[in-house]
């Protein structure tokens, strides 16, 4: 082949392959347009006011297609797929509890994207802001309103990597003073002073102390049960194979997933309650995977969400192992029942 | 190989003997890149473009595309690293049999690394997925040592060092601009990561294509060192192994590449895994958490800037002297981490010695032991300096992470600097590469 034949060859195969490129980005960019008009069907979503102290109310980041998507929406706490009211501010990850927000969100930058979380007042206004190292995955707020929580997946950086980590974070909302990894806590395991470079932390929910919480601590292939003291800045284990832990409203049980063995590698969780007084396991009745945080409505009832047609619905169960799963709304995630 | 560039361009010139004997004295004046050297670079470049782009979006895409947790995903590294080293192995000895497959071994590792974007989006869950990067990572491992061998057949041993230096160069230009793309596109979708593997796999495509147009192929593209000595018929002397498995092994009786492997596993057992290098700036010198995921992009700047002055630098003043000192910067860089100095300036001081690191031994390595392989085992050669290499840091990164869970960052950073210091040493007082070719031939 000549150096022409080969030029040629390339300019052709070029023009052919940058069509293609630019084909399937702009697929991928006509899905924008589609994903801002609402579905026939959907829920109704009208602009609005929502506020962090009305406790009729429940209020999570809305996933259903059209204007409104991802943005906090509040909907009446005795009809979750009720009319949704929007609020214009937009989330990743949300808790709330005693007219205080947590928002992890994206902050578009101009050669990445960013994640932040927000410490949101009772009527939505920003009242502190703080880097988040990676992609937002739990966030929590203590009974009182005064501590928040939040965890991020952080790594990837090496080829085709696949090491990941996570980070755990606790802030002060009235003296602002970040803990930005729960790695700096000292950690007492069986008694002891632990150390080891592999530790990670997920998932922290608060006591209503505003000095005790519980969280998940990962090292050496092990997930553990730790609970942790803000005063005395120490976590100590408490027992093995518990992921997202938290807390009911009265203390004594901690509902979790637990990796269960025979379930496929990347569904591998169901959920349980753990009796903190007799340390006895409860199996819920919830057949599938759970990948969530669950969330006490109150002491006898428990919500979380499942992968949905609109990225995930809401999905609700009695803790004591009875029951059947209910769904309760659609195309919803980050439930928060404010009070 | 510069009479494999010329018959690849202008096959049917009778005078292209002619020019190969004519340019190695050429080439030792202004020396300019092979175009081989160039088409390979270039063919690196597109295709680290496109791996980056999917590593940069992978973890996103793995946590809010597909919902799935992260977490525990890293077990397979371990295994997948001992096959790696196997299928490295393996790419080596084939591209050597059967007179210069180095072309189409590369190429298939190539075009199997291509085929692998499109598959990501057909597999939704963590099985398929972590089958899918095996695979992917099957394909570098399979190009790396035909294509090094490639680029040392395709430079006159003078200017090897330089040659590497380049391509290093452009290979890492590439990884920088990965992300950078793979980004743009996502601003411009919504959810695009099918539109980000769809380019990088049309991207991959263009990277084959250029390596199959461009770079010659055949039974000419082994003829460099011949090129130097006396003219292309020496590369029929009878001392010139077959390239058999039993040859391949044997490299390892030459005193010379015993040597270099030998220094290259002990130095790779003390040099501390990227990721560790990263966090101990984070948690040492207290970087920020917002520029943690920018730390990677500081190393890669610092080795495309250095990585052709230091090459140049290995043809003149002696590679295995600037292999040395590279490890010298690496030293330096774990002195700066364990000060307890805090300073602004300090963690750039630290990536660009870590970037000086990679530039001055990661092409320089290889231009180092090409001239103790002979060219019909050059992949061969290359492939078993590269795995003890890259299996001798795997273990490090486990000695490391158990040493730092048992004394804690500070003892274990110490302790990888003594080791390194020691090794240095031997490595130094080995000195298995004892001429620079431009020290002139004996």
């Amino acid at each position: 082949m000549t150096l022409r034949t080969r030029i040629l060859v390339l300019v052709c195969a070029l023009v052919v392959l940058a069509g293609v490129a630019t084909a399937s980005v702009l697929h991928a960019s006509a899905r924008a347009e589609r994903r801002n008009q609402a579905r026939p069907g959907g829920p109704r979503i009208t602009a609005g006011t929502v506020s962090l102290t009305d406790s009729r109310r429940l209020v999570f980041r809305n996933m259903a297609w059209g204007p409104h998507r991802d943005e906090l929406t509040s909907v009446p706490a005795s009809d979750p797929s009720g009319p949704r009211t929007a609020s214009q501010v937009k989330c990743l990850r949300f808790y709330a509890a005693s007219g205080t927000g947590v928002c992890l969100q994206t902050v578009h930058g101009t050669v990445q994207d960013t994640y932040r979380a927000v410490i949101l007042d009772a009527t939505l206004h920003v009242r502190a802001r703080y880097d988040v190292p990676g992609i937002p995955s739990r966030a929590r707020v203590s009974p009182s309103g005064r501590y928040a929580a939040w965890t991020a997946f952080v790594g990837g950086d090496s080829y085709a990597g696949t090491n990941f980590s996570t980070r755990a974070a606790i802030v002060d909302t009235r003296t602002g003073k970040l803990t930005s990894s729960l790695e700096e806590y000292r950690v007492l395991k069986d008694g002891r002073t632990y150390h080891a470079a592999d530790v990670n932390f997920w998932g922290v929910t608060f006591a209503g102390d505003d000095r005790t919480f519980y969280a998940t601590m990962a090292t050496h292939g092990t997930t553990h049960l730790v609970r942790g003291d803000l005063v005395t800045r120490t976590v100590t284990t408490l027992r093995t194979n518990v992921e997202c832990p938290s807390l009911s409203p009265d203390g004594t049980r901690i509902a979790f997933k637990k990796r269960v063995k025979g379930l496929p590698k990347d569904a591998p969780w169901h959920l349980y309650v753990l009796d903190l007084r007799t340390g006895r396991e409860t199996p819920l009745t919830e057949p599938r995977s759970v990948d969530d945080q669950v969330v006490w409505r109150d002491d006898h009832t428990l919500v979380y969400a499942l992968p949905g047609d609109y990225g995930a619905d809401l999905w609700t169960l009695p803790p004591d192992g009875t029951g059947k799963p209910r769904r309760v709304s659609t195309a919803a995630v980050s439930p928060a029942y404010v009070r | 190989m510069y009479v494999a560039d010329s018959r690849a361009s202008t096959p049917k010139t009778p005078a292209a003997s002619a020019e190969s004997a004519a340019r190695p004295r050429a080439g030792r004046r202004v020396a300019a890149i092979a175009p081989t050297v160039l088409a390979l670079g270039t063919v690196s470049l597109i295709t680290d473009v496109s791996s980056e782009m999917v590593t940069a979006v992978l973890p996103l895409y793995l946590v809010t595309g597909l919902g799935l947790s992260p977490l525990g995903f890293g077990l397979l590294d371990g295994i997948y690293n001992g096959f790696s080293a196997l299928v490295r192995l393996a790419g080596g000895h084939l591209a050597d049999r059967g007179g210069g497959r180095h072309k189409w071994v590369a190429g298939a590792g190539y075009a199997l690394s291509a085929a692998c974007k499109p598959l990501l989006l057909v597999a939704q869950t963590l099985t398929p997925i972590g089958l899918v990067l095996a695979a992917d990572r099957t394909g570098k491992g399979l190009r790396t040592a035909p294509r090094d061998a490639l680029i040392s057949l395709s430079s006159t041993p003078e200017t090897r060092g330089r040659a590497f230096g380049v391509h290093r160069a452009m290979d890492t230009a590439g990884a920088l601009l990965g992300p950078l793309a793979a980004f743009l596109i996502l601003r411009a979708t919504v959810d695009g990561y099918d539109a980000v593997f769809m380019v990088s796999f049309c991207v991959a495509v263009v990277g084959v294509l250029v390596l199959v147009l461009f770079v010659p192929g055949g039974p000419a593209a082994r003829a460099t060192r011949t090129a130097v000595t006396d003219g292309p018929v020496a590369s029929a002397a009878p001392a010139a192994p077959r390239p058999t498995l039993r040859a391949a092994l044997a490299l390892l009786r030459r005193p010379e590449l015993r040597g270099i492997a030998l220094c290259a596993l002990l130095l790779g057992l003390a040099t501390v895994s990227d990721s560790f290098v990263f966090l101990l700036l984070q948690r040492r010198l207290g970087v920020p958490d917002r520029w943690f995921a920018l730390l990677p992009v500081g190393t890669a700047a610092a080795f495309l800037l250095l990585a052709v002055p230091l090459g140049r630098l290995a043809d003149r003043a002696g590679r295995w002297r600037v292999f040395l000192a590279g490890h010298g910067a690496l030293l330096l860089a774990y002195a700066l981490l364990l000060t307890s100095w805090h300073d602004t300036a300090l963690p750039f001081a630290v990536l660009f010695l870590h970037g000086g690191f990679y530039a001055a031994t990661d092409g320089v390595l290889m231009a180092a032991a090409s001239d103790s392989v002979p060219e019909e085992l050059r992949s061969s050669g290359l492939a078993l300096v590269q795995t003890g290499q890259a299996l001798a840091r795997f273990v490090c990164s486990l000695a490391f992470g158990a040493a730092w869970t048992a004394w804690g960052d500070r003892t274990a950073l110490t302790a990888s600097a003594v080791a390194l210091a020691l090794c240095a040493l031997f490595s130094m007082s080995l000195r298995p590469v004892r001429r620079t070719p431009s020290e002139g031939p004996a």
